[in-house]
C-alpha cells in the first residue's frame, strides 16, 4: 500500500537561484513572441489608430474621406447620443451590481457547502454557455412575455407598481422595458462574475472560519471580517469581467428593450452597419473606450488590485 | 412560538444555500425553456407562445433554409480560429513565463487590452482597418477578428499552468541527457497539455458563440449565431431551439461522462 | 583563495574495486576517473554576488559537502557543476575534459534535485529510465528493474510519483540519476523534505550507497549534522566563500573563522589579548583571567598586545561550583561566573553562565552524578584543557553563523 502524498508538486515560487539558464539563444522568445504579438499589432493596435483617424475625417462614401482634424464630430456625437452613453453605463452598473448580489451566495455555496455536489453545481454554472447566447436570451422573450406567468406574479406581487414608479418598468409590461435588458444583461454576464468569486472563494482555508468562531466572530460578522476582505481579489475581476462587456452589449437592448432602451452599443452598431457614417461611428466607439478605461482604471485603482492579469 | 423560532433559525442558516440554488434557477431557467420550446408547434413565424407538443423539428433539424450550412461555417470557423490562437497564444505564454526579455510591460498590456475592451469597440476599429485597407468581407476577415479575441483568452489559460509547472523538471531532464528539443517534447508539452487543451477548449466556445464581432466582420456570410439574429428579426424556427438543446446535452453529457471516468480512476488509484 | 585536496590514495584504492563492480553493472556507462575541479568559477546577477571566485578540487569518488545557510552561494556553485547555470567567470573540469561550455544534457554529471522534480506524468518506471531512452538504449527493461530493486521500490514499478511517499520519492529521484552512471552525482539538498526520522535512515542509506558504487557525490546541505555525518570532506561556505574546508572532525575541532566556530555546533568566545609566548603556548589575558591556548590552534594573532577570541566547546567545559574551586587541577583555564539558566535536556544538562568576560558562556555536563547546588544564582568556576582551546582573529565578527544576523551577514543577503 502506498501513501498517497497530496497531489504532485505545484512549484514553490523559485528564488532567483533557480532561473533557468538560456546561453544558447538569446533570441528564442523574440521569435516565440513574433506571431502573436505580430497578429495583435495588426488587427488590434493598427485597427485603433484607423479608428482614431476615421474619427477626424471628413467626406462622404461616393467622395471617400480625408483627414480634416474634424474634432467636431466629437462634440456631435455627444450632443445626440449623451442618454445612450448614459445608458450603457446605468444599464450596465445596474447588472453587475446584481451580478454580484445573485452571484456571490451561488459562489460562496459551491465554494463551502456543495460538497460532493460541487463538481456538479459547477457543470451546471458553465453549461448554458454551451447554447448560443443568442438562442438563450430569446427565450427571455418568452419568459417576459406579456400576461406571462412570471409578469403575472410579479403583477400579483404588486412588484410591478413599484418598478413603473421608478420608471423602470411601464404599466404591466415588462418586455420592452429597462427591467428587460438589466434583466438580460445580468443573465448573460453572471457566470463572469460567479467563476472568478468562487475561484478566490475556494482558496479560502476553511479553518479561517473556524478561528474566526472560536475569536467570538459571529457568523455574519465573519463573512464581513474574513471571508468577503479574502474574496476581494475574485470581487474586483468578477465586476470588471461584468461591466466592461455589459457596457459594450448590444444585443440585450436590442432584442428585449425597444428604442427607449437603446445604450451606445446599438448607436456604433446603427452608425457602423446602417448608416454608414464613418467618422460619427468611430468617434462613438473612441468614446466609448475611452470612458471604459477611464472608469476600469479608476477602480483597479481604488481597490489596490493591480495584477488582474 | 418556539416552532417559529425554530424555523426562523433553521431558514437562516440555509440563507445562503436558498439564495444559492435561486440564482442556479435563474442561470437555467432560459435552457428549460429552450428545450421545453424544441418541442413546440408554433402559429405564426415566431416561436415565443406555447401551442402544443411536435417533434416535427427534432426530425427535421435541417429543415430551415440556410441554418446548416451556417452551423456547418461556425464550426468550420471555430476549428480555425481555435488552431491559430491555439498555437498562437501558446508560443506567446511560453516566452511569458520561461523568459526575461525587454518590452515585457507593452506585451502584456497588448494581451490585456483585447480582454479589457468592449467587443462593439474591437469590431468597429477592425471594421474600419478592413474598409480602408478595402479587404473583401467574409470568412477569411471573420476568422481574423475571431483569433484576435482568442488569443488572448489563450495567453492566460496556458500561462496559469505553464507558471504552476516547476521549472526543476525540465532542468532535471536536461540533466537526464534530453536536449532542448527532446525537454519541450517528452517534459514541458506533457505537463503544459491541460492549460492548452483548456485554452483552446474556451477559444472554440468563445469563436463558436460570437456575435458582436461577427456581425461587423462577416459582410454577407452567414454564421449561427448571425443566422440566428436574423430569424430574430424575419421569424424564429423551432430547428434554432433543436440545435441550442441538443449542442447543450452532448456538451454536458461529455463533461459528465469525463467526471465519472476521472471519479473510477481515482478510486481505483486510491485503492 | 585556493584549496587544494590531496588524493587521499589509500582511500580511493580501497574503493576502487568496489567502482568497477558498478561500472560492470553499467555497460554504458561513462569512463570512469577524473576529480571535478573548478577553477576561479564565480557567479554574479546584476550587482548581486552569489559566488566569489572560487577554486576547489573534489577527487574522484569521495563524498564530498557543501555547507551553508540559504543563499550562501551553495546551490548555485552545484548547479554550475550541472550546467544548469553559466558561471560568470572560471572553468569547471571534469578529470581532463573541460566541461565549462558543455550544456546539461552533455555533461556525464547527474542531480537528485531540491524536492526531487520527478516527472508527474510518467510513473516511476518511465522516471527512472528517462535517461537511459534519452541516450538512446532501447532494453532498459532489465537495468531499471535492478536499479528499483537497489532502491527496495521494484513493487512501485507503475506507480506515479504522487502516490509515493516523500521517502520513496526520494528513493526514485536517487536511482533515476544513479541510473546513468554518473562520474559526479550532485545532490542538491536531497532530504530536507523528510521527518527527522526518515532523515536520519536516508542519510545513512545515501552513505550506503556511494561506499557501493563509488561514484563521486557532491552534496548541498544547510544541516551541519547531515553533512557531517555523511561526507569524507565539508566545504563550509558563507557569502559566496568557502570559509574552511577538511574532515569533519577537524572542521570541528579546529574551526578557524568565528563563522565555522558558530556555524558547526556552538562555541564560547572570549575576547582576549595576547599577554606572553611560552615554547608552543601562547599566554593570553581577558579581564582577570590567564588563558593558554597551544600556538597550533591559533589562526589569529600571536604577537603580543594582539587581539584574538579564545574558544572553546560546550561539551569540553566543566563546571565546578566555587566552594570547590580549590580541587581544580592546576593548568586548566579557568573562567568564573554565575549560573543564569539551567535545562534539564536528559542525556545532559545545559546551563548558560554569566561570566565577565562571556556573557552567555555554554556547557553542556553529563547527567552523571548531579551537584544540587548547581542552580540558577550558583556562584561556579568553568575549567577546560588547554588543548582543547583554540584562537581565532578577533578582527571578525564575533557572532558570526549565529543565526542572529550579524552586521557583515545582514549586507551580504
Amino acid at each position: 500500500m502506498a501513501t498517497v502524498t497530496g497531489a504532485p508538486p505545484l512549484a514553490p515560487a523559485p528564488g532567483p537561484e533557480e532561473r533557468s539558464p538560456r546561453r544558447r539563444g538569446r533570441l528564442t522568445p523574440y521569435w516565440l513572441l513574433l506571431p502573436g504579438m505580430l497578429w495583435l499589432l495588426v488587427f488590434f493596435a493598427l485597427p485603433m489608430v484607423y479608428q482614431a483617424s476615421t474619427s477626424v475625417q471628413t467626406g462622404s462614401l461616393e467622395e471617400g474621406y480625408r483627414v480634416t482634424w474634424h474634432f467636431a464630430t466629437y462634440w456631435d456625437a455627444v450632443t445626440d447620443y449623451w442618454p445612450q452613453f448614459l445608458r450603457s453605463v446605468a444599464y450596465a452598473g445596474a447588472a453587475t451590481v446584481l451580478c454580484l448580489l445573485l452571484g456571490y451566495p451561488l459562489a460562496y455555496l459551491i465554494a463551502f457547502r456543495a460538497g460532493r455536489w460541487r463538481n456538479l453545481v459547477l457543470v451546471l454554472v458553465i453549461a448554458p454557455f454551451f447554447t448560443s447566447f443568442l438562442i438563450r436570451t430569446l427565450a427571455w422573450k418568452t419568459i417576459l412575455a406579456d400576461g406571462g406567468p412570471v409578469v403575472g406574479a410579479l403583477d400579483a406581487l404588486h412588484v410591478l407598481d413599484v418598478t413603473s414608479w421608478l420608471g423602470v418598468t411601464a404599466g404591466d409590461r415588462v418586455l420592452a422595458t429597462p427591467l428587460a435588458v438589466v434583466c438580460g444583461l445580468t443573465y448573460n454576464f453572471l457566470p463572469f462574475m460567479i467563476l472568478p468569486l468562487y475561484t478566490s472563494l475556494e482558496r479560502i482555508d476553511g479553518r479561517l472560519h473556524e478561528a474566526a468562531g472560536d475569536l467570538y466572530a459571529r457568523p455574519f460578522t465573519t463573512f464581513r471580517k474574513v471571508t468577503f476582505p479574502l474574496s476581494a481579489p475574485g470581487v474586483v475581476s468578477g465586476t470588471l469581467l461584468t461591466f466592461i462587456p455589459a457596457s459594450g452589449d448590444y444585443v440585450n437592448a436590442d432584442l428585449l428593450g425597444s428604442p427607449d432602451t437603446r445604450m451606445a452599443g446599438n448607436v456604433i452598431q446603427t452608425q457602423f452597419l446602417r448608416v454608414l457614417d464613418y467618422p460619427t461611428a468611430a468617434a462613438l466607439s473612441f468614446l466609448l473606450m475611452a470612458g471604459i478605461l477611464a472608469i476600469v482604471t479608476l477602480y483597479i485603482r481604488r481597490s489596490g488590485t493591480e495584477d488582474l492579469v | 412560538m418556539t416552532f417559529l423560532r425554530s424555523l426562523s433559525r433553521r431558514l437562516k442558516r440555509r440563507l445562503v444555500v436558498i439564495a444559492g440554488l435561486l440564482t442556479l434557477g435563474y442561470l437555467l431557467l432560459p435552457n428549460i425553456v429552450v428545450t421545453v420550446f424544441s418541442f413546440n408547434d408554433p402559429k405564426g413565424r415566431f416561436n415565443y407562445e406555447w401551442q402544443r407538443f411536435s417533434t416535427d423539428a427534432w426530425t427535421d433539424p435541417c429543415g430551415v433554409a440556410g441554418l446548416c450550412g451556417s452551423l456547418s461555417l461556425s464550426l468550420q470557423l471555430a476549428a480555425w480560429a481555435t488552431l491559430g490562437a491555439t498555437v498562437l497564444g501558446t508560443m506567446t505564454a511560453f516566452a511569458l513565463v520561461r523568459y526575461r526579455f525587454r518590452a515585457r510591460g507593452a506585451v502584456n498590456s497588448l494581451i490585456f487590452l483585447p480582454m479589457a475592451m468592449p467587443e462593439v469597440v474591437m469590431a468597429a476599429s477592425l471594421l474600419t482597418l478592413f474598409l480602408n485597407l478595402g479587404a473583401e468581407l467574409g470568412f477569411r476577415t471573420i476568422l481574423i477578428a475571431h483569433v484576435v479575441f482568442c488569443l488572448s483568452f489563450v495567453v492566460t489559460a496556458v500561462k496559469a499552468r505553464v507558471m504552476s509547472m516547476d521549472p526543476r523538471l525540465e532542468q532535471a531532464a536536461q540533466d537526464l541527457y534530453a536536449g532542448p528539443l527532446q525537454t519541450f517534447l517528452r517534459v514541458t508539452l506533457p505537463i503544459a497539455a491541460p492549460g492548452i487543451a483548456a485554452g483552446a477548449l474556451l477559444a472554440f466556445a468563445l469563436s463558436f458563440d460570437d456575435f458582436i464581432i461577427t456581425n461587423f466582420t462577416a459582410g454577407s456570410t452567414v454564421t449561427f449565431p448571425m443566422f440566428v439574429w436574423g430569424s430574430a428579426q424575419r421569424g424564429t424556427p423551432v430547428q434554432i431551439n433543436v440545435v441550442g438543446t441538443a449542442v447543450f446535452l452532448v456538451a454536458v453529457l461529455c463533461v459528465l461522462a469525463a467526471m465519472v471516468m476521472g471519479n473510477r480512476r481515482n478510486r481505483r488509484r486510491a485503492s | 583563495m585556493i584549496t587544494v585536496i590531496r588524493k587521499n590514495s589509500a582511500k580511493n584504492s580501497s574503493r576502487n574495486s568496489a567502482k568497477d563492480s558498478a561500472k560492470d553493472a553499467g555497460k554504458d556507462g561513462p569512463e570512469a576517473g577524473g576529480d571535478v575541479r573548478l577553477s576561479g568559477i564565480s557567479k554574479t546577477y546584476g550587482s548581486f554576488t552569489a559566488v566569489r571566485p572560487l577554486d576547489l578540487t573534489v577527487p574522484q569518488g569521495s563524498f564530498f559537502a557543501l555547507l551553508g545557510a540559504s543563499g550562501c552561494g551553495k546551490t548555485t556553485t552545484l548547479r554550475m557543476i550541472a550546467g544548469l547555470e553559466e558561471p560568470s567567470s572560471g572553468t569547471v573540469s571534469l578529470g581532463e575534459q573541460d566541461v565549462t561550455d558543455l550544456p546539461p544534457y552533455r555533461r556525464p554529471v547527474n542531480t537528485v534535485f531540491q524536492s526531487y522534480a520527478l516527472f508527474p506524468h510518467l510513473d516511476i518506471f518511465e522516471n527512472v529510465a528517462f535517461g537511459l531512452r534519452r541516450r538512446g538504449i532501447k532494453s532498459v527493461k532489465k537495468q531499471v528493474g535492478e536499479m528499483l530493486d537497489l532502491v527496495q521500490l521494484g513493487e512501485q514499478a507503475r506507480k506515479k510519483p504522487h502516490q509515493l511517499s516523500g521517502g520513496q520519492q526520494q528513493r526514485v529521484a536517487v536511482a533515476r540519476a544513479l541510473i546513468n552512471t554518473p562520474r559526479v552525482l550532485l545532490l542538491d539538498e536531497p532530504l530536507g523534505a523528510l521527518d527527522l526520522k526518515l532523515r536520519r535512515q536516508m542519510q545513512l542509506e545515501l552513505k550506503r550507497i556511494q561506499t557501493e558504487v563509488g561514484i563521486t557525490f557532491i552534496h548541498v546541505t544547510h544541516d551541519q549534522e547531515e553533512a557531517m555525518t555523511m561526507a569524507d570532506t565539508v566545504a563550509v561556505m558563507n557569502a559566496g566563500r568557502v570559509e574552511q574546508l577538511g574532515p569533519p572532525a577537524d572542521l570541528y575541532e579546529n574551526p578557524r573563522t568565528t563563522f565555522v566556530a558558530n556555524f558547526l555546533g556552538t562555541s564560547n568566545l572570549i575576547e582576549a589579548e595576547v599577554d606572553s609566548r611560552s615554547g608552543d603556548e601562547i599566554v593570553l589575558t581577558a579581564g582577570d583571567c590567564k588563558l593558554v591556548l597551544p600556538r597550533a590552534r591559533c589562526s589569529g594573532p600571536t604577537a603580543s598586545g594582539g587581539r584574538v577570541l579564545v574558544g572553546v566547546r560546550p561539551e569540553k567545559t566543566s563546571l565546578t561550583h566555587a566552594d570547590e574551586a580549590g580541587g581544580i587541577p592546576a593548568g586548566r583555564n579557568r573562567v568564573t561566573g554565575t549560573i543564569a539558566d539551567s535545562s534539564f535536556l536528559g542525556v545532559s544538562t545545559q546551563y548558560v553562565v554569566d561570566s565577565p568576560v562571556c556573557p552567555e558562556f555554554e556547557v553542556y555536563v553529563q547527567n552523571i552524578d548531579r551537584d544540587p547546588r548547581l542552580v540558577p544564582g550558583a556562584e561556579v568556576v568553568l575549567h577546560w584543557s588547554p588543548a582543547h582551546t583554540f584562537g581565532l582573529d578577533a578582527a571578525q565578527d564575533i557572532d558570526a553563523g549565529t543565526g542572529t544576523v550579524g552586521p557583515d551577514e545582514g549586507m551580504a543577503a
